[in-house]
């Protein structure tokens, strides 16, 4: 039961990152909220199932031309160095602490999806227009 | 005439490498502590500082997450957060819905389904923060 309910979750998950809506951003919680997970191995398990994807939509991506390389090696080196910092931090914190940052970052970011997404629909209208 | 500008350009050109150095600083910090999510900062900021197409972007942000994610898988599976049996049946479902996903992207409305997934993602985030 468990295991079909883990790979339910994760076709879930996977399902909204697919759809290019950031896929962790669901799986991330269904898995510490449903399956009581400890915070660290959910944000684990998306990060690992995300490089998996990642190596396939690149792929895609590359061939279709769509991979801007101008710039992307500073944004890449600023990147790596902070992903030392950000993530040994996550796995020296306690989960719950982790757990309460998360749930307050999922608040900010249901904001700016929300704007974006209605300003998305007054576009398309001014677009009809022209 | 001619130093003064070029001495204008390069200090304009090192302020920008300063700013997509930073930008990928947050990028990656987010994306390593939170264990997903640096997409949804990563694609606004290629957007607007590198003024790339929404398509491009989305294409772009995956290409420039994907180190950063290797580093911190390895910081988190270094540190033992990730359990390998839920890793491989989560991770199965997020292949799977990952494909479904990237089908359904060209047959879904977008609109209702970014309103929808921003209340998703503050009900999840409200219920980890309590």
């Amino acid at each position: 039961m468990m295991i079909f309910l883990q790979i339910l979750f994760g076709i879930l998950g996977g399902f909204f990152g697919g759809l290019g809506m950031g896929g962790g951003t669901i799986l991330i919680p269904i898995l510490t909220i449903f399956l009581g997970f400890d915070q660290q191995l959910s944000q684990g398990i998306n990060l690992l199932s995300f490089l998996v994807m990642a190596i396939i939509s690149i792929c895609i991506h590359l061939h279709n031309n769509l991979i801007e390389t101008k710039g992307v090696f500073w944004i890449i080196i600023g990147g790596l160095i902070s992903a030392v910092g950000g993530s040994f931090l996550a796995t020296v914190l306690p989960s719950y602490i982790l757990r309460k940052c998360f749930g307050a970052f999922l608040c900010v970011l249901s904001v700016f999806e929300f704007l974006k997404a209605t300003k998305k629909e007054k576009k398309s209208v001014s677009t009809k227009k022209n | 005439m001619i130093m003064k500008k070029s001495f204008f350009n390069k200090h304009k050109k090192f302020q920008k490498t300063l700013l997509l150095v930073s930008l990928g600083g947050v990028i990656g910090f987010l994306n390593g502590f939170f264990g997903g999510g640096g997409g949804m900062v990563c694609v606004p900021a290629l957007e607007r500082v590198l003024k790339l197409d929404n398509k491009h972007a989305h294409a772009t942000a995956i290409a420039v997450i994907f180190p950063l994610s290797v580093v911190s898988c390895a910081i988190y599976i270094f540190k033992g957060a990730i359990e390998s049996l839920p890793l491989l049946t989560v991770g199965l479902g997020v292949l799977l819905g990952g494909i479904i996903g990237s089908i359904a992207l060209k047959i879904m409305p977008g609109k209702v389904i970014r309103i929808v997934f921003a209340f998703v993602m503050l009900a999840g985030g409200v219920r980890l923060l309590i």
